[in-house]
C-alpha cells in the first residue's frame, strides 16, 4: 500500500488503497477531504488561518486555511473527484504551550482550526468529523479506502473518526 | 535574503550569546558543558525536526518569546534520556519514565529559564537592545508538534524555515540541548544587523542566486 507523506505548508491527494499521513501536528491542523464514491481523497497540512497576513505576494498557497483547501479542492477535481461528493474531517489545531501573551500570536491552533472550519462552510463542505484543540501533538493517516482518519498520540490514545 | 557577510556576523551574534548561555548551564550543573558552532540555517519546514530525531519523535521543549526590540521564539529540545540525566542531576534522584512530577517540570523550566536568560542577557548587552524574555513554557510531546509553534510563526513571511542553531553536549551524562532561536520574520535578523553596524541588503534575495 502507497503511504503518502504530507509535510508542513502541502496538500495531497491520493486514490484508493492510499494512505495519506502527517506527523506530528502541533498547532498546524489536518484537513481531509474525501469522495466517497470515487474513493480518491485529499489531506492539507495547514500551518496559519489567513493568506491575508502574509507577507509577501508569491507564498505557497499550501500553508494558510483559505488558500490551501482551494487548491486542495481543484486538484481533488483534476484527479476526478465530484465536488458535491466531499466531506471533511479535522486534526490539530493544538495549543502546544500555555503562554499568556498580550497578543493572540500564542492561540495560533485555535486559530487554526476556526479559519478551516469557517472555510469549509463557506464552500457549503460538510465537516463530519474532528479531533482538535487541547494541548498534545497528533499523527494522523487518512485511509482513501474507507474515508477514516486515524488520529495518534503520545499519552491521549487514539482516535478513528 | 542574507549575504554571507551577514549570516557570518549573525552566527557571530548567535556565538556570543549561545557562549553565555552555556556557561550558565555549567554553572548549573556544576559540569563541563561543550557547545557547537552555532549555525544559521535555512531549510524545509519538515527538516527541522529531523534534526531532533523526526516529527515523531518524543522529546522535551522549552520555548521563550522574546518581546521588546526584537521578537523572536528560544526553544530547547532535549531528548528523554537527556532530559532524565538533567532531572537526576538538578533533583539528586534517579528516574525511569518521563511522567514527570510538577517539581520535575518546574526544575526543567528554571534550567531552561537561566539559559535563556543567559543568552539574552547577552544579546541585550553587545546590542543595547531592550529585550523581555517570557516566562517558560513545557510540553513533552512529538518534536514535529513541538516545533510547529515557533515554525508557523515564521511562516507567515517564509516558505522555508529560517533559524540559528546550536547544541550545547554534557559528555558524561549524555545529556544534549539543542538551541533553536525561530526569529517572527527577516526584520529580527535584520535589526540586529543594523544595530551592530552590519548594513543589510533590502531583502528578497535581491542577488537571485539562490543563497539566503
Amino acid at each position: 500500500m502507497e503511504i503518502i507523506r504530507v509535510g508542513m505548508g502541502e496538500y495531497k491527494t491520493a486514490k484508493a488503497p492510499a494512505l495519506l499521513v502527517s506527523f506530528g501536528l502541533g498547532s498546524c491542523v489536518g484537513v481531509t477531504l474525501y469522495d466517497g464514491v470515487r474513493k480518491i481523497g485529499g489531506l492539507a497540512h495547514i500551518m496559519l488561518p489567513d493568506s491575508s497576513l502574509a507577507g509577501k505576494k508569491d507564498f505557497n498557497p499550501g500553508k494558510f486555511a483559505d488558500t490551501a483547501i482551494d487548491h486542495l479542492i481543484a486538484e481533488l477535481k483534476d484527479e476526478g473527484a465530484s465536488t458535491k461528493n466531499l466531506v471533511a474531517k479535522i486534526a490539530g489545531g493544538a495549543q502546544m504551550f500555555q503562554l499568556k501573551s498580550e497578543n493572540s500570536v500564542m492561540m495560533i491552533g485555535k486559530r487554526n482550526v476556526e479559519a478551516v472550519r469557517r472555510k469549509l462552510n463557506q464552500l457549503n463542505i460538510d465537516l463530519i468529523a474532528e479531533d482538535v484543540e487541547g494541548n498534545y501533538g497528533r499523527t494522523i493517516e487518512f485511509c482513501c479506502e474507507t474515508g477514516k482518519l486515524t488520529v495518534k498520540t503520545i499519552g491521549h490514545g487514539i482516535k478513528i473518526l | 535574503m542574507f549575504k554571507e557577510i551577514e549570516l557570518d556576523a549573525l552566527k557571530e551574534i548567535g556565538n556570543i550569546g549561545a557562549g553565555n548561555a552555556a556557561t550558565a548551564l555549567s554553572m548549573l550543573l556544576a559540569k563541563k558543558v561543550k557547545m557547537k558552532i552555532p549555525e544559521v540555517k535555512a531549510l524545509p519546514f519538515d527538516e527541522v525536526s529531523k534534526l531532533v530525531g523526526g516529527p515523531e519523535n518524543m522529546v522535551t521543549g522549552i520555548f521563550f518569546r522574546i518581546e521588546g526590540e526584537l521578537e523572536f521564539n528560544i526553544l530547547f529540545i532535549i531528548q528523554p534520556a537527556g532530559t532524565l540525566n538533567l532531572l537526576k542531576i538538578m533533583l539528586g534522584q534517579e528516574k525511569l519514565e518521563l511522567n514527570l512530577t510538577a517539581l520535575e517540570e518546574s526544575a526543567l523550566k528554571e534550567m531552561g529559564n537561566i539559559i535563556a536568560s543567559a543568552f539574552v542577557a547577552a544579546l541585550a548587552d553587545f546590542t543595547r537592545l531592550s529585550l523581555r524574555i517570557s516566562v517558560p513554557c513545557l510540553a513533552i510531546d512529538m518534536a514535529g508538534a513541538i516545533l510547529s509553534v515557533p515554525l508557523s510563526l515564521y511562516g507567515y513571511i517564509g516558505d522555508t524555515a529560517f533559524l540559528l542553531e546550536t547544541e550545547f553536549e554534557e559528555g558524561l551524562d549524555d545529556i544534549k540541548v539543542h538551541f533553536f532561536l525561530i526569529p517572527d520574520d527577516d526584520s529580527a535578523f535584520k535589526v540586529l544587523l543594523n544595530t551592530i553596524g552590519v548594513r543589510t541588503s533590502d531583502g528578497n534575495n535581491s542577488s537571485g542566486d539562490g543563497r539566503i
